[in-house]
């Protein structure tokens, strides 16, 4: 069987190029220098293992993601050796010819192959919402992944649902890892993820034979082991209170940290601040911008990507934790006063009514006692 | 039948006795205070982590204004944890007052009757209150409310806590799974733990107000009893 190397080289990579993806990748994967030569030679000997790129209902983001992976060789090799396989968004081969491609890999490759999901499958209606190449998607998912070696959900919508799963979720679209319940899923969430990341994920997988180590949620922690805080370069701004106060003030000019604008980057796990985006030339906050969390699971249905004290829609339109604590303490403050009034008067009340019998009780007593003796 | 509070009602006349008890043994109130101190910090600071001060002026590198606000956040969160660790555990070794507040007899049909003469005397319907040693059926409920929102607060927080330290912290590793449970998204962990804010900022407010009215009204020493450790009946 073909090698990464071999099919490189069949793509015109020159051997120079090869070594610099190698280096590359190690420095993305966050290894050392030392493993450039493995990386190397586990490209050069093993026989590549088959990538299938399935679409269920997404909106192709990953994908156009993927494929401004700005490390060239990374694009190229990965690209073309994926194209090889399956992925009806970019492959050359369409319709039945297609399908075909697909059965033969599932068949010849049982068991050895990964499945990449970009996107999820509704299960509302039998799957009817999404029906790619005359099946239900979440029908043709669930096929290809029995005999998988490992899966990689692609996108917030493979990995949490994302906008499509957005409250009421009509289609009832679901995250792959409540579907496929059997195989391993690696999570490289984003709206769409970094392409380096994701190429990096996929070479990490193909070259080790291994999944990446995963955090609690399961995605790799080399990417997401870290806030977009952690590491944002806006952050000495935070930790010292200056903070941009409306768009275009004194402080949104000198580059003060977003938080107040609803910057999301204190709750989302992502390699933003780091990696960047197109070839490391920016990410949103440094385009002055919040982070809107688009990692993060159900981040349409947080509230506002412009508040940090998001509103509660389970407690009605527009309320947050604060307004409803103000609210509760507002009103409790109010029936406090209202029962401190209520029990001052029936304390004046009580020693009125306490007091009194005790010196009428000693006439009336005479009274009975004169009445007795009469 | 056990009874938990005895009949104090009626008014005795002249000459009127003071008797006292000790009730709370020295590590309760200074449990009390240390979280009284540790709520104000937590709540102040707190609030102000989520709705940060105005903007200060000048360069990031002489400012730290967010930097020792979240510090006295964490500082007083630690305290707060650690007064509840000694606190359960002197609910083990100290005497039975000190296990009103964590284990409530709910199984016992005469408490139940006595926490609805409590209610009834709260909304006014009975005259005369009863007398409680420790806690009456309705603090005691209160109380042990209070203490499981502070221990969801010391577990959502050291959970939020550990996401700022490292997934490889001590706090990210034992509370990290507090976020998984609320589905993985940080951001509805800190919403809890701000509604966490306000509902003990609720329990504060009515838990001042009825130690004072009761110190009042039931003739029998409240705010006190926290300080000395003696709860005192003045008739």
């Amino acid at each position: 069987m073909e090698t990464f190397y071999q099919a490189m080289r069949r793509q015109g990579v020159t051997r120079r190029s090869f070594l610099k993806f190698c280096s590359l990748t190690a420095t993305s994967l966050g290894l050392g220098s030392a493993f450039v030569p493995r990386i190397a030679y586990a490209l050069e000997t093993k026989p590549r293992v088959p990538v299938i790129w399935l679409h269920g209902l997404e909106c192709t983001c990953c994908t156009e993601s993927f494929i401004r992976s700005a490390h060239p060789l990374a694009k190229d090799a990965i690209l073309s050796l994926i194209s090889l396989d399956y992925d009806d968004t970019i492959m050359a081969a369409a319709g039945h010819q297609a399908e075909a491609i697909l059965d033969d890999l599932i068949k010849n490759h049982k068991g050895n192959y990964i499945v990449a999901v970009e996107g999820n499958p509704p299960l509302n209606e039998d799957g009817m919402f999404c029906f790619p190449g005359g099946e239900p998607f979440v029908e043709k998912l669930k096929r290809v992944s029995a005999d998988a070696k490992a899966l990689i959900a692609w996108g917030s919508c493979a990995s949490w649902g994302c906008v499509q799963a957005a409250k009421p979720n009509p289609t009832r679209a679901t995250p792959v890892h409540q579907v496929i319940l059997d195989k391993p899923v690696i999570k490289v969430p984003g709206c769409p993820p970094i392409p380096e990341v994701m190429a990096a994920v996929i070479t990490y997988m193909v070259t080790f034979d291994k999944i990446p180590e995963l955090d609690r949620q399961g995605r790799p922690k080399m990417f997401y082991g870290q806030r977009i805080h952690d590491k944002c370069y806006r952050r000495p701004h935070f930790d010292a209170g200056q903070f941009v106060e409306s768009w275009d003030d004194d402080g949104a000019r000198k580059g003060y940290c977003l938080y107040k604008m609803g910057c999301k980057g204190p709750t989302t796990y992502n390699a933003c601040s780091t990696v960047r985006w197109n070839d490391g030339v920016s990410f949103p906050i440094q385009s002055g911008h919040g982070c809107i969390g688009c990692s993060e699971e159900g981040f349409w249905d947080k509230g506002s990507f412009y508040d940090r004290v998001t509103s509660i829609p389970q407690f009605g339109v527009e309320a947050n934790a604060d307004k409803i604590g103000f609210t509760v303490a507002g009103t409790a403050g109010a029936a406090i006063a209202a029962h401190a009034a209520v029990s001052a008067i029936k304390s004046t009340m009580l020693k009125k009514q306490d007091l009194q019998p005790l010196d009428a009780a000693a006439p009336a007593q005479n009274k009975d006692k004169n009445e007795e003796n009469v | 039948m056990k009874s938990y509070g005895f009949d104090g009602n009626a008014p005795q006349g002249l000459g009127r006795k003071v008797t006292s008890v000790y009730v709370y043994e020295a590590p309760v109130r200074l449990w009390h205070w240390v979280t009284v101190l540790c709520i104000i910090t937590l709540s102040i600071t707190g609030y102000l982590i989520g709705k940060p001060l105005p903007s200060v002026p000048g360069e990031a590198t002489f400012n730290f204004v967010m930097g020792y606000i979240r510090f006295a956040h964490f500082t007083a969160g630690y305290i707060l944890a650690i007064g509840l660790i000694g606190r359960l555990y002197w609910a083990l070794v100290g005497n039975h007052h000190a296990r009103e507040i964590i284990l409530v007899p709910v199984w016992d049909k005469g408490w139940w009757k006595e926490f609805f003469f409590e209610v009834r005397w709260y909304l006014f319907i009975e005259r005369y209150p009863k007398k409680y040693i420790g806690h009456n059926p309705v603090g005691q409920i209160a109380m042990a409310t209070f203490l499981w929102v502070a221990v969801f607060m010391c577990f959502s927080g050291f959970a939020l806590y550990g996401e700022g330290l490292g997934t490889k912290s001590w706090a990210y590793q034992a509370f990290g799974w507090v976020i998984s449970a609320f589905g993985g998204n940080s951001l509805t962990v800190h919403n809890w733990h701000r509604l966490g804010m306000w509902s003990i900022i609720l329990f504060v407010m009515i838990h001042v107000y009825a130690a004072i009215r009761e110190d009042i009204m039931s003739k029998q020493s409240m705010v006190s009893t926290m300080i000395s450790g003696f709860r005192m009946f003045k008739d």
